[in-house]
């Protein structure tokens, strides 16, 4: 009898000891569910391809991209901490979006709930016009907004989205007044700027690259010049200390176990430094940012900080 | 007529024999076989879409040349617009929202025996918009990706304004019934975060619904659980089983087609235009050309009752769809439909750009595909016509016991696939129930997914429309001073008119020829 019993306990201690080295060092095993909370085709999805590549030479594994797209990234994102916490389910995630979203309405999660691993590129705010604009300069685009308040339109994607934000801040920073006029994400926003529907764009420097010289870029929300884009100024050459966009990051449910995630946010963080992978990123008009876990307190803290100061500035509130 | 034949020949030679080369092959063509047949099984099974069915090859293609990805994604793509057909011809349920219209006419044509019939129309049909489509790629790219440029917030607002005038002609029965199914979709089409504004609307404290009415969701709901009841609750077989039995019929669909020409050409041009405006796609270009086809045709009555013309309109419009949503994707940069936005992504993958210098600087990708697009089309010919025989055949002679568990399955597995989401799967539940009640009570499904479907593109274009003309201080002027928007108002008071008008007139002949009477 006793020795039966002992023989349970030296099995039992097996099973763990095994699922625990299963866990953090034989992981990754088997093909991992990345999920994009939007649909295929954008930026999220390209990016999330580009990594995939320089992934699979990394680990043999593959990351297999699905999307789940829904009110602009939220009907993925309230899900997240209920899917499997094993570390073979991990999702893209954005800036501004899982800060401004809980702020203005009740999304299914808060901000906090997201746990993100890493952030590892930005898609800086440009600003937009058609090649044959009469606007040539920054210094024009203020001219024309001041001679007719709120006669300038401007494409972006969406309502309350990075580009919407930044037309905001700079429209205050500025001193002007223009209209934004919302769609449906990048794509229709483009159209809408090449058709001459509107007078400008918010848009991102990923665009400026997809659509090379049908238009011309007045200024990017950059710390220094996008390699891509050296003609391209930064806002703050001109005086105006506008620096941000859309940032992408990789989160996983909260429990899943901790040397999975430092496994994870480990290679995450080796795909970022990749030559190859910030070449093509760069190459498509991205700009690179490394945030791991170990910077990613100060960094969340940051941010919060920042975007509850624009929300309260552009009258955002829960409803 | 004989110059412009010849400059076709000139520019056919110019855009590339070296180019058809490289699109010939054997690699390029077993994989352009394999993805229409692909395609065709795909787009076949409700709720699988076109989309979807390009987003899983994508991996796959990263380890092929990029003309070569191309060439696999483009055929799997045009087979699961042609697939679609399928299910909507023998089950009423259209297998991607680009084969709503086929249902009107397609199922009528199989209940009364002739759905092989409807089967090889449809099958010839979608080759021919298919090749129309790609024609216009391959020739006229550049001027014809202006028009996307053309058309703005307005234009979009018109365009589903146009479109749900089409409530009206396919309200069989009543009227009213009709009107109050389209605004019902259109209802459903304002559920959950606006686009534009950022609202949050009938979502109640029900987080699901925040992302909306999924469109395939709906309507695998609306459209299939009516017919899986219909089945169970009634004891006759599904389908009357061919009359002839010659299984292609393929003589008798070419005559039908010679027949109508003018309708499948002009079906395809609306189809090609339709593709060529991004965020338009498939579902609209078939419902503008059925719409079309059944104003200026002289068997109006018989629309909706298994009239082929329907079948040629919906078919080689969505199909032409396939050829002119390339033609912005691949010289602007600028996708047409949401298949183009994933092969763009694709593309970037791969280290090309599409966009402007495409044509200039990387040409034999682009001819390459275009070719290899060509061939593809034409290999749905003979894909479509066999696997259509073995389809209708399969469809009439399996027995019902088994028919509806498979149909009820992939419901369930097609609306779980579009999110993989559990949700999607109660919300196609829900509505198809409440579907089947009011198809109960006399109302059609079709008025009810037109407004869903085209509730959303009016609005947005509406709101845009709106805040730019209100910019420019003339929001008149926006709504009604553009040319092209005005000559799709003329198109939309045409259609609410000519029933008023062709009555007056067969009135006014019915007296005069009753006056000349001794």
């Amino acid at each position: 009898m006793e020795k039966r019993h002992a023989w349970k306990v030296v099995l039992a201690a097996l099973a763990v000891s095994s699922t625990m080295a299963a866990t953090a060092a034989g992981y990754p095993d088997k093909t991992i569910n990345y999920i994009i909370p939007f649909g295929p085709g954008g930026e999220s999805d390209i990016s999330a391809r580009f990594q995939e590549t320089t992934f699979k030479k990394l680990t043999g594994q593959s990351l297999a991209i699905q999307y789940k797209a829904g009110a602009g990234g939220a009907a993925s994102w309230s899900q997240l901490n209920g899917m499997p916490a094993d570390g073979y389910t991990v999702m893209g995630t954005n800036l501004p979006h899982i800060v401004m979203q809980p702020l203005e309405k009740n999304v299914g999660y808060k901000t906090d709930d997201i746990h993100t691993l890493y952030w590892f590129h930005f898609t800086p705010d440009a600003l937009l016009v058609p090649a044959d604009s009469p606007i040539m300069t920054l210094a024009d685009y203020i001219a024309a907004a001041r001679k007719s308040p709120g006669a300038l339109t401007l494409s972006g994607s969406g309502t309350n989205s990075s580009n919407h934000i930044a037309q905001q801040r700079f429209d205050k920073m500025a001193g002007i007044k223009t209209t934004y006029i919302p769609f449906g994400g990048t794509g229709p926003s483009n159209t809408a700027l090449l058709g001459r529907q509107v007078s400008a764009s918010w848009g991102y420097t990923t665009v400026q690259v997809q659509l090379g010289k049908q238009v011309r870029c007045l200024a990017v929300a950059m710390e220094q010049r996008q390699k891509k884009l050296p003609d391209c100024p930064t806002f703050k050459e001109a005086g105006f200390d506008l620096v941000g966009g859309a940032y992408r990051g990789v989160a996983v449910p909260a429990s899943t176990p901790a040397p999975v995630q430092a496994r994870l946010a480990d290679l995450l963080g080796q795909v970022n430094r990749d030559p190859a992978f910030i070449k093509i990123m760069e190459d498509n008009g991205f700009a690179m940012l490394d945030i791991g876990p170990a910077e990613m307190p100060k960094f969340m803290a940051d941010v919060k900080s920042r975007y509850e100061a624009i929300a309260k500035e552009m009258g955002i509130r829960k409803r | 007529m004989r110059w412009s034949t010849a400059l076709f020949w000139k520019r056919l030679i110019m855009f590339g024999i070296d180019f058809l080369l490289d699109a010939l092959t054997p690699l390029n063509v077993l994989l352009a076989l394999g993805g229409v047949i692909a395609g065709t099984v795909i787009g076949a099974l409700p709720g699988l879409s076109a989309t979807m069915a390009v987003a899983v090859l994508v991996p796959f293609t990263f380890v092929m040349s990029p003309a070569t990805a191309l060439i696999s994604l483009g055929a799997i793509y045009t087979g699961a617009i042609y697939g679609g057909a399928y299910s909507a011809i023998l089950l009423n349920t259209p297998g991607t929202p680009s084969s709503i219209a086929t249902t009107f006419d397609g199922y009528p044509m199989a209940k009364q025996g002739r759905g092989d019939l409807a089967l090889t129309l449809a099958c010839l049909a979608s080759v021919f918009g298919g090749l129309v489509g790609a024609i216009c790629l391959l020739m006229l790219s550049p001027p014809l990706a202006t028009i996307a440029l053309k058309f703005g917030p307005v234009e979009y607002f018109w365009l589903a304004i146009l479109g749900l005038t089409l409530i009206a002609a396919l309200s069989e029965g009543s009227l009213v019934k009709g009107l109050i199914g389209g605004g019902l979709g259109l209802l459903l089409s304002m559920v959950g975060i606006a686009e534009v504004g950022g609202d949050i609307r009938y979502v109640g404290e029900f987080q699901p619904l925040l992302g909306g009415i999924d469109v395939v969701g709906a309507l695998i709901g609306i459209y299939c659980i009516p017919v899986i009841i219909g089945l169970v609750a009634n004891p006759d077989p599904h389908l009357k089983s061919a009359s002839t039995g010659n299984g292609f019929r393929l003589a008798e669909a070419v005559g039908a087609l010679m027949r109508s020409k003018v309708n499948l050409v002009r079906s395809s041009l609306i189809g090609t235009v339709v593709g060529i405006l991004p965020g338009a796609g498939g579902s609209i270009a078939s419902l503008v050309a059925y719409s079309e086809a059944r104003r200026v045709s002289p068997r109006q009555d018989n629309f909706g009752n298994g009239e082929p013309d329907g079948i040629i309109a919906t078919e080689s419009a969505n199909n032409a769809t396939v050829g002119g949503g390339f033609i912005p994707t691949l010289v602007l940069g600028i996708p047409g439909t949401p298949p183009d936005a994933i092969m763009l992504g694709a593309l970037l993958v791969q280290g090309i750009r599409t966009g402007p210098t495409l044509f200039s600087e990387q040409s034999s990708i682009v001819y390459t595909f275009i070719w290899g697009l060509i061939i593809a089309t034409l290999l749905m010919l003979p894909v479509g016509l066999v696997i259509g025989r073995y389809a209708f055949r399969f469809i009439v002679g399996v027995p019902k016991a088994l028919l509806v568990p498979s149909v009820a399955f992939l419901t369930i597995l097609g609306s779980f696939a579009i999110h993989n989401n559990p949700h999607e799967v109660q919300q196609m539940v829900v509505l198809g129930i409440i579907a089947w009640g009011l198809a109960r009570a006399g109302f059609t499904p079709s008025p009810i997914v037109l407004g869903l479907i085209l509730g959303a593109i009016a609005e947005r274009g509406f709101v845009q429309g709106f805040l730019i003309g209100r910019a420019r201080g003339n929001i008149a002027q926006e709504f009604f001073g553009r040319p092209i928007a005005l000559g799709i108002i003329a198109f939309i008071i045409l259609g609410l008119l000519y029933p008023l008008i062709s009555a007056r007139r067969a009135r006014k002949a019915h007296t005069t020829d009753t006056d000349r009477r001794p």
